[in-house]
């Protein structure tokens, strides 16, 4: 309709496997993927929810891409399906290879899917979700980007996400234990204890990268004494980016296994490591696709785990933290999950003082990796840099408020609010509750 | 003009009755046939507590924390939505037409209170109107049936006002006032004007998706 100004573009490098993949699109396969996706995967919710946008843009400050550029309203949450879909229904699938290119760098990097503006939507209407069926044609066409591509394919080929070879799981692990049994001297890293009270599971950048996050989370337990187990084969890893391209057919295979293990070793529960996307494919989608309700098992992310250990006094805190924290709220968790209370309980249990950041709990803005965005790579790390500068000034705000340290109880989280402090020089440094449990508790002898 | 008055209060508005009462069943079955159809998995999800408490949310003027981040918005929006249902129900002349049609009539508003409601809804429009024009998050997004949708809806307002003032063309007035009234109810099921319908199931699912899985508000 009316001509839109133009858009504020971050720098951005080649993405080769997107650029190969939009090289190989013809028209036909265009058109008929579209059609195909849209006929026979989506249905009623799809269509009431293009027809039932009023086209108001209420969404808009709902989303910090669109509050970072300026208010450009093409990082509104409905600009970006403007951009998206609204053409792909209208044109009935006839768009251009350029197109796709375009709609595969919003749907995947300027968005994500954090669902805050289904918070701000007076319809409620759910464009994460709306972008994600963008990315599943995305997908069908073979036209994710290369980096997050590559961890689907390692999930395909490893069922982890970080190409973490057989051996290389177990042989972490009993690393791991050795070092800790420097420190506690009967600690265990327990693996394949069926009937064990809870399967512990991280996301495979913990072995691959921070091993140390094994070891504080098994000395964690071992101070609790916590009936745990860890599996020694497949379904360790509850990360899941296939979720994010839209490659159903690879998540709905790991969860599976995740799950299997958990079934397998006979536990009553899966503890999670402090990540927030996992918890979403655990508790949230991956049970959808394969047909339950809700999770077949219990699923307690490290939040709520460490709540009840703190809360039943099973590890006690030698002092609290002194330095000033805040607490950014995760949105898989929190705005997924509700742990935003169970966090603060945690936070204010462990820490002298606590200053929140506005806004916080629910309405707390995302860290912009999220969604995949950061798996998506190099090529975009300025797209979630510049497309969160409002992040950066809700820190800052908080730091002249006295905080020092920033909590950030998700992995993705973690490594985005880890470029925009580093970015925008906001200088606070950034732990998980994990780092602070193990440096407070009390630790056994 | 009597023959098309006649028609127009006749055949014409049992037409825009029935596509209005029909279009809604007929869209509201086919919603939920099609919700059963292709993604059953919505009506397990569903929770009255939660679509209730969702929706009973976003009625509240300044109940939200968006509808306080707009309070312009908000104002505008609730006293149009108020006065665009309240108004054509209760207006005394309309409540007559039924008593001399059918017998049945029910309270009415006075008809100061009713024409400042009327002027209200206009001025709304003309806020909506100006806001698509120059908002740019709006004017990004807006296509012109939207256009549209706002004229079909501030038609029966602005030539009832006229129609009632009897300020010019009485007769031409009055019957161009049910005209585009019955375009407006027989519009609704079938535009984006749906979100009469829509809105509330759309609300209810995310309310419930928010409260029993993700234990969070949504508003
Ligand atoms: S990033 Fe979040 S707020 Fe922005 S469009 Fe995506 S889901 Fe909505
Ligand atoms: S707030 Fe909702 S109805 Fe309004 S433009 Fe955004 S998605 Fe559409």
């Amino acid at each position: 309709m009316a001509k839109a100004p133009a858009k504020t573009e971050p720098s951005q490098a080649l993405d080769q496997g997107l650029a190969v993949g939009v090289a190989r699109l013809t028209p036909e396969k265009i058109e008929s993927t579209i059609r195909t996706v849209l006929k026979s995967e989506t249905g009623a919710r799809l269509s009431t929810y293009v027809e039932t946008c009023i086209h108001c843009g209420l969404c808009a400050e709902a989303c910090h891409y669109y509050l970072s550029h300026d208010n450009d309203p093409h990082y509104a949450p409905v600009g970006k399906v403007k951009q998206t879909l609204w053409e792909m229904i209208k044109q009935k699938g006839r768009v251009t290879p350029e197109f796709i290119e375009k709609a595969a760098i919003i749907a995947h990097t300027e968005c994500n899917l954090c669902k805050r503006c289904a918070q701000y939507c007076p319809f409620g209407i759910d464009i994460a979700y709306l972008m994600l069926v963008v990315r599943r044609i995305i997908h069908k066409l073979g036209c994710t980007p290369l980096y997050i591509q590559d961890t689907a394919h390692s999930h395909s080929v490893t069922m982890n996400q970080m190409w973490v070879k057989g051996d290389e799981w177990p042989d972490t692990l009993q690393w791991q234990e050795e070092e800790a049994q420097a420190e506690f001297e009967d600690l265990r890293i327990p693996l394949d204890v069926e009937g064990a009270e809870i399967m512990y599971s991280v996301i495979a950048p913990e072995p691959k990268f921070q091993a140390q996050l094994i070891y504080q989370a098994a000395a964690i337990f071992h101070a609790a004494g916590v009936s745990w187990t860890m599996p020694s084969e497949l379904g360790w890893d509850n990360s899941d980016m296939a979720m994010f391209t839209g490659d159903n057919e690879i998540m709905g295979r790991i969860k599976r296994a995740h799950y299997d293990a958990a079934i397998r070793l006979k536990v009553k529960r899966i503890v999670m490591g402090e990540c927030g996307h996992a918890f979403r494919s655990v508790y949230d989608v991956g049970n959808r696709w394969l047909g339950w309700e809700m999770p077949p098992i219990p699923i307690v992310h490290a939040i709520d785990f460490y709540y009840e250990l703190l809360k039943e006094g099973r590890i006690k805190i030698t002092k609290k933290y002194p330095t000033p924290i805040t607490l950014h709220d995760p949105c898989n968790v929190v705005r997924g999950g509700g742990l935003h209370e169970k966090a603060r309980y945690v936070a204010h249990t462990l820490c002298e003082s606590v200053v929140e950041m506005t806004p916080n709990r629910e309405h707390n803005y995302c860290c912009a990796a999220g969604g995949g965005a950061i798996n998506c790579g190099p090529p975009y790390k300025q797209t979630r840099i510049s497309g969160n500068r409002i992040k950066a000034e809700q820190l800052f705000a908080a730091k002249t408020r006295g905080a020092q340290v920033l909590i950030a109880p998700c992995h993705n989280c973690h490594s985005g609010l880890h470029d925009i402090v580093h970015h925008y020089g906001v200088g606070l440094d950034i732990k998980f509750f994990g780092d602070l449990i193990y440096e407070l508790m009390e630790k056994p002898a | 003009m009597h023959a098309v008055y006649a028609f127009v209060s006749g055949p014409l508005a049992w037409l825009a009755f029935l596509l209005f009462f029909g279009g809604i069943c007929y869209r509201l079955v086919r919603l939920l046939w099609e919700v059963n159809r292709t993604e059953k998995f919505i009506f397990s999800y569903m929770s009255w507590k939660y679509s209730l408490r969702s929706i009973g949310r976003w009625l509240i003027p300044f109940g939200t924390a968006n509808w306080r981040l707009h309070p312009g918005l908000t104002v505008a929006t609730f006293t149009f939505h108020i006065c665009l249902l309240v108004t054509p129900v209760f207006l005394l002349s309309h409540v007559v037409l039924w008593d001399e049609a059918f017998d049945v009539s029910w309270w009415t508003l006075p008809d100061g209170v009713a024409d400042v409601m009327t002027v209200l809804v206009i001025v709304c429009c003309a806020y909506f109107l100006i806001r698509r024009l120059v908002t740019p998050e709006v004017k990004f997004v807006t296509t012109a049936s939207d256009f549209v949708i706002l004229a079909i809806v501030a038609a029966p307002f602005i030539t009832g006002f006229l129609a009632y003032h009897q300020w010019f063309a009485y007769p031409v007035m009055a019957i161009a006032h049910i005209v585009s009234g019955e375009i407006m109810l027989a519009a609704i099921p079938f535009t984006r004007l749906s979100h009469m319908i829509f809105s509330p199931l759309t609300r209810a699912y995310m309310g419930s998706e928010f409260g029993k899985v993700r234990h969070a508000r949504d508003w």
